[in-house]
């Protein structure tokens, strides 16, 4: 739906001051359209303050945020249009529901946007229906939900904008391993029927394998690696050079081809290890071994 | 080893704004040793961290009673100032979000925090302060303010704040949660050290199974009861029963245990990525020979 590319960026925090850090330097990347791109890199490499920038929250130091070609900072009074474009939903977004009901939280954003009521409520059932939260819960309040339930309630009232681009930073984070996936394949199928770009930013790096198509990697206010999932996570040196890993799973196979078994090094979920590793016996892996007898 | 937290049928429950009853925990008796490792998990809502706060006597059990080394120190009729106050000292607690729990603008004030509190000589702190810092490897950072530390480094300020007051145990609840893998390698090899050298009895919150593993003891909570208690090896080996409670193993054994119905052995333990592999490798070899032999 939209493609938003940063060209030359750099952002210094506390310029002039000596307390100057130098946040992002020179920043080049292109995050494509409709695509899941994962955005990685350790603590202080720069992730927030690159996710801050693309929906005008802070503004570049020099350099250009550019949604669909047209620089968002032209003309700076119009800034608030494209936070409804690029929708942010911020770590822990849980803490920032404050409605009495769910669905008054959902319709903050919307009706910022000076819709009418009745698209509002037809954007607030969809959002719901998007992040997989039960319309029943629409009018609780916020507060009598379960962790999960507040995170997808969160999630819904940037998506009830529909925005172009939905930024996420940690969606995942702090949810038990059903809790995890279900919201990830939430956003995946998501952006698969809104044609969405969506960009997720974890230090999971077994999430990120599993549900982005493309990863960027930061370093030091750099962006080092841009490039297909597969490609990334096949540069396991790189990767750990700059403090991240890959998922145990692709550990675990390219450890096997060390030891000379010949396995593809593209693999990120148990199920796929488990094919190659039957493929090597000759066995096919949706027949089990019992169905023989 | 001694006992050093024990619970007799301990229960607690919530209330809520319309009068409506919640349990958390259900009727758990649980003995604790001195000096042990134990890692809790349970998904969203177990009750995991419920049974945290009643271990450090945030909250009282609605029934039930919880002996402290030894002593019986809290039950439903709740407890005096003294008692609460002497189970703290004990007992610490790291919580999952690191911004909550510093106190102080310079990181060496912010540790002295604590031993301040009890009323630990000044030159004593000093000491206390400086090992603390030490141990958790922050020493460089004593001065310096903690808002500009990383996640790991102020979790690791805050372990620091409770070591100083020279505790027995100390509880993290999800306090890896919030940080990157570095900060939770960090963290992860800081309580493993204080466990093995200064035999500092580790409780260990978590929802990441490949910290569970560096335990000796996993406990599993399911609705607010306990649903497996083992060693890591024992309790990582019940796939079926943990993805029934939501929960996960580490790939390497949800691989090992996929290819099971194949003929590949499952031998329990195997957690790394090395040792997959290596013992992947054998069976591919043993049932590849074994295969010639039918042809």
């Amino acid at each position: 739906m939209s493609e938003i590319k940063l060209e030359n960026i750099s952002f210094v925090y506390g310029s002039g001051t000596p307390y100057e850090i130098h946040a992002l330097e020179n920043v080049n990347l292109t995050f494509e359209d409709g695509k899941i791109t994962g955005l990685i890199g350790h603590t202080g490499s720069g992730k927030s303050t690159l996710v801050e920038l693309l929906n005008g929250i802070l503004k570049p130091t020099s350099g250009r945020v550019l949604l669909d070609g047209g620089d968002i900072w032209a003309e700076p009074k119009k800034i608030r249009g494209v936070r409804f474009r690029v929708g942010v939903v911020m770590q822990y977004p849980e803490y920032q529901l404050f409605e009495e009901t769910v669905r008054a939280d959902i319709s903050f954003g919307p009706k910022n946007m000076g819709l009418s009521d009745k698209e509002i409520a037809e954007r607030v059932v969809e959002a719901a229906e998007f992040v997989g939260l039960d319309v029943s819960l629409l009018d609780k309040s916020p507060f009598e939900l379960s962790g999960g339930q507040k995170r997808r309630a969160a999630i819904a009232g940037v998506i009830a904008m529909r925005p172009d681009v939905l930024v996420l930073d940690e969606p995942a984070a702090g949810l038990d391993p059903l809790g995890r996936e279900s919201i990830l394949s939430k956003i995946c199928e998501y952006n698969k029927n809104s044609g969405v770009t969506v960009i997720i930013v974890s230090h999971n790096m077994e999430d990120m394998a599993i549900f982005c198509d493309k990863i960027a990697v930061m370093s030091n206010g750099r962006n080092v690696m841009y490039g297909d999932r597969d490609e990334i996570f096949s540069r396991r040196d790189e990767l750990l050079a700059v403090d991240l890993g890959v998922p145990l799973i692709t550990d675990t196979v390219h450890e096997l081809s060390a030891l000379g078994i010949e396995i593809p090094d593209n693999i990120y979920t148990v199920e796929r290890a488990k094919e190659c590793i039957l493929s090597l016996l000759g066995e096919n892996p949706k027949v089990k071994k019992g169905d023989f007898t | 080893m001694s006992e050093f937290i024990r619970t007799e049928n301990i229960s607690f429950s919530y209330e809520d704004a319309g009068g409506g009853i919640h349990p958390a925990i259900k009727n758990v008796s649980l003995s604790i040793e001195r000096g042990s490792f134990v890692a809790v998990l349970g998904h969203n809502g177990s009750g995991k961290s419920t049974l945290a706060k009643l271990f450090n006597m945030i909250l009282s059990p609605t029934d039930g009673k919880l002996y402290v080394d030894g002593e019986l120190v809290s039950t439903n009729e709740g407890a005096d100032d003294d008692t609460i106050f002497s189970v703290r000292r004990k007992i610490g607690m790291v919580h999952q979000n690191p911004d909550n729990q510093i106190v102080s603008s310079v990181v060496e004030e912010d540790v002295a925090f604590g031993p301040e509190n009890l009323g630990v000589e000044p030159s004593e702190i000093r000491r206390r302060v400086d090992d603390a810092l030490a141990t958790v490897g922050m020493s460089e950072y004593a001065l310096h303010s903690p808002s500009r530390l990383s996640g790991g480094q102020k979790q690791r300020v805050a372990i620091a704040g409770i070591i100083a007051m020279r505790p027995e145990c100390i509880i993290l609840d999800e306090a890896t949660a919030m940080l990157d893998p570095s900060g939770r390698r960090d963290v992860m090899s800081t309580v493993g050290k204080l466990n093995r050298e200064a035999g500092i009895t580790i409780i260990h919150i978590t929802h990441d199974m490949s910290e569970a593993v560096l335990a000796d003891r996993v406990i599993v909570l399911n609705e607010g009861e306990v649903f497996l208690d083992g060693t890591p090896q024992d309790v990582f080996s019940e796939v079926e029963l943990l993805r029934s409670v939501r929960l996960d193993v580490p790939q390497t054994t949800a691989l090992l245990y996929a290819l099971k119905p194949y003929g590949f052995s499952l031998p329990k333990g195997i957690f790394d990525a090395k040792s997959c592999a290596l013992h992947i490798s054998g069976e591919l070899k043993r049932l590849g020979t074994a295969r010639e032999d039918t042809n």
